[in-house]
């Protein structure tokens, strides 16, 4: 056997690798070592790539992969759970970057003149693809990190801004066909990094998730297509898996959100609901603000108290004192269950990870399906900042934007408990009915201060 | 490349396409972060590409292009497959509760 068959054989073993790792990380109990196995095909393809004969400076190669190391780890291990979103996003972002670089690289050691129009053609799919991931990531990044406000952007004119700036792309692709000369790329990748910057502006901090997931799969069709220039069997089989795989997730995280993904996409959500939420209802109804210590009374004397967690929480690093709350609420013989909504936090999932790491038992977890059914027989429902995800209008207003997504049935406990920060609505910009039933009772501030304050008022009961 | 190596690349991504929709078409909404976290860090194998790209590159402009491409690639792959194993580890089962070990 050849040092080439081998090396292609073990590009073979590394996709069926990747395949593996998408399979396993479909299912609970086999995602961790699904998520191995990725990363050994990875080392595998890796460690091959160093062996390919014709290839050199190798020293320069070890050194750009010890730089990127030093980069990388210590950003995954150290970043707290809490900013796992928008490291997705970076991390993202970094491969779309890279995809488009080795696609101009590779058209400037061609001979233009040379190029049929489907090598070209792939050329252009990595450049923009991968520049309109790497931009769209980094303003993805820049929201979930509150380097700039999670509000959608809008100005006059956007789509038809965003519309002439495709369509630019478009043409002066068509032309690059034609006569591809090297500026000509260079434009039309500046075209589409400002395209990824402004299609990602008007998507609102709360769908910033789902666009993660896109920019993902748009990263993995940029390698697919670098793989077409190289002529590269692995990157065009992992390339294309992720991008379909991505796109089959991206429809799965909308559908659990109830929307649409060109409604994610197109509609600026947020903006337009604010507007449309009145101040004046606000004032003629009133809303019950308990104490403390009220609410500790009523936990503590329940028969089944089910913690709904929502954002709120993950943003107030709040996660270990609920698990205080709720341990003390088991030693006096309370049954505790967390219900949690498919995008409870900032991303499907999401909750599941701040709860598991703050020790909170597996089996305590319920997902809404599983959930649901419980409330009726719950004696409080404990809110913990979280708002539309347990929304009544999503169920009984059909105007409301949110309608049609599931929703946790917190309005079925006996009690509910909102611990807030303000009357302020959530995420989508809507009233809450809920908050202004009769079994509701408000705490208002920091969701982790709350939490604190009901631990320490159990504890004196 | 000639008419019959892009042909069985075109086999390939067509394939790679299905068994893409295929493998993941039931996962549990709990697990759609690690798996977007999971397939983000598949892509970064664009590294080999990038490693290639260096490997074969004439003249400063493609060897800076490669050496950035590399770095770049090399933070998807170690980021994103440390970054995902990190989630994964919060799931497995705990024995009772110590401490709040937020240090880390």
């Amino acid at each position: 056997m050849s040092l080439d068959t081998g090396i292609r054989l073990a590009y073979l073993v590394a996709a069926v690798c990747f395949i593996l790792a998408l399979k396993g990380l479909s299912g609970p109990k086999t995602a961790r070592i699904g998520n191995l196995v990725g990363a050994g095909g990875m080392l595998l393809a890796v460690g091959m790539t160093f062996a390919t004969p014709g290839l050199s400076r190798f020293p320069l190669m070890a050194g750009a992969i010890a730089i990127g190391a030093v980069l990388g780890f210590p950003a995954a291990r150290l970043v707290k759970m809490t900013a796992i979103p928008q490291m997705v996003a970076a991390f993202n972002g970094v491969g779309g970057g890279a995809a488009a670089l080795i696609a101009l690289a590779e058209f400037n050691k061609s001979d233009p003149h040379q190029l049929a129009v489907y090598q070209v053609v792939e050329v252009l799919f990595g450049v923009v693809v991968g520049c309109i991931s790497f931009a769209g990531s980094v303003v993805a990044f820049a929201k979930l990190q509150e380097l700039m406000t999670g509000r959608p952007v809008t100005y006059p004119g956007q789509q038809v801004l965003n519309a002439v700036v495709g369509g630019g792309i478009l043409g002066l692709a068509i032309a690059a066909c034609i006569s591809p000369h090297g500026w000509l790329i260079a434009v039309i990748g500046v075209l589409a990094l400002f395209f990824g910057i402004a299609f990602v502006l008007p998507i609102g901090g709360a769908d910033v998730p789902v666009l993660i997931s896109l920019l993902n799969s748009f990263t993995g069709l940029a390698v697919a297509a670098s793989g077409f220039v190289l002529h590269s069997v692995v990157l065009v089989v992992a390339g294309t898996l992720v991008g379909a795989s991505g796109t089959l997730l991206t429809r799965m995280m909308s559908s659990a959100m109830g929307r649409s993904l060109p409604n994610i996409l197109f509609s600026a959500f947020g903006s337009v609901v604010t507007a449309t939420t009145t101040d004046g209802e606000l004032g003629d109804r009133t809303v019950r603000s308990g104490s403390a210590d009220d609410i500790a009374v009523l936990l503590a004397y329940s028969q089944k108290v089910m913690i709904v967690p929502g954002y709120g929480l993950a943003v107030a690093q709040a996660q270990h004192v609920a698990r205080e709350l709720a341990e003390l609420l088991e030693s006096r013989g309370v049954e505790v269950v967390y219900a949690i909504h498919p995008v409870a936090g900032r991303m499907p999932g999401h909750m599941n990870v701040l709860l598991a790491e703050a020790n909170v038992p597996y089996e305590q977890l319920k997902g809404m399906e599983e959930a649901n059914p419980g409330f009726q027989t719950a004696d409080v429902a404990l809110v913990v900042g979280a708002n539309d995800v347990v929304n009544p209008a999503a169920k009984n207003s059909p105007g409301s934007p949110i309608y049609g997504m599931p929703i946790l049935a917190v309005d079925e406990a006996k009690n509910i408990v909102f611990l807030k920060r303000s009357m302020r609505p959530g995420f989508a910009g809507i009233d809450n009915e809920l908050l202004f039933d009769p079994k509701t009772t408000m705490l208002f501030g920091d969701a982790k201060d709350s939490l604190t304050k009901l631990v320490a008022a159990v504890k004196q009961l | 490349m000639n008419g019959g190596d892009i042909l069985s690349l075109i086999t390939v991504f067509v394939l790679a396409a299905f068994v893409g929709f295929e493998v993941i078409s039931k996962v549990p909404s709990v697990l759609h972060t690690p798996l977007m976290s999971g397939t983000n860090a598949i892509h970064g194998v664009v590294l080999v590409g990038s490693m290639i790209v260096l490997g074969t590159a004439h003249g400063s402009l493609q060897i800076t292009l490669g050496f950035v491409a590399v770095v770049l690639a090399t933070v998807n792959v170690v980021g994103g497959f440390v970054v995902t194993d990190r989630m994964l580890e919060m799931f497995k089962k705990r024995e009772p509760p110590k401490k709040d070990d937020d240090g880390r």
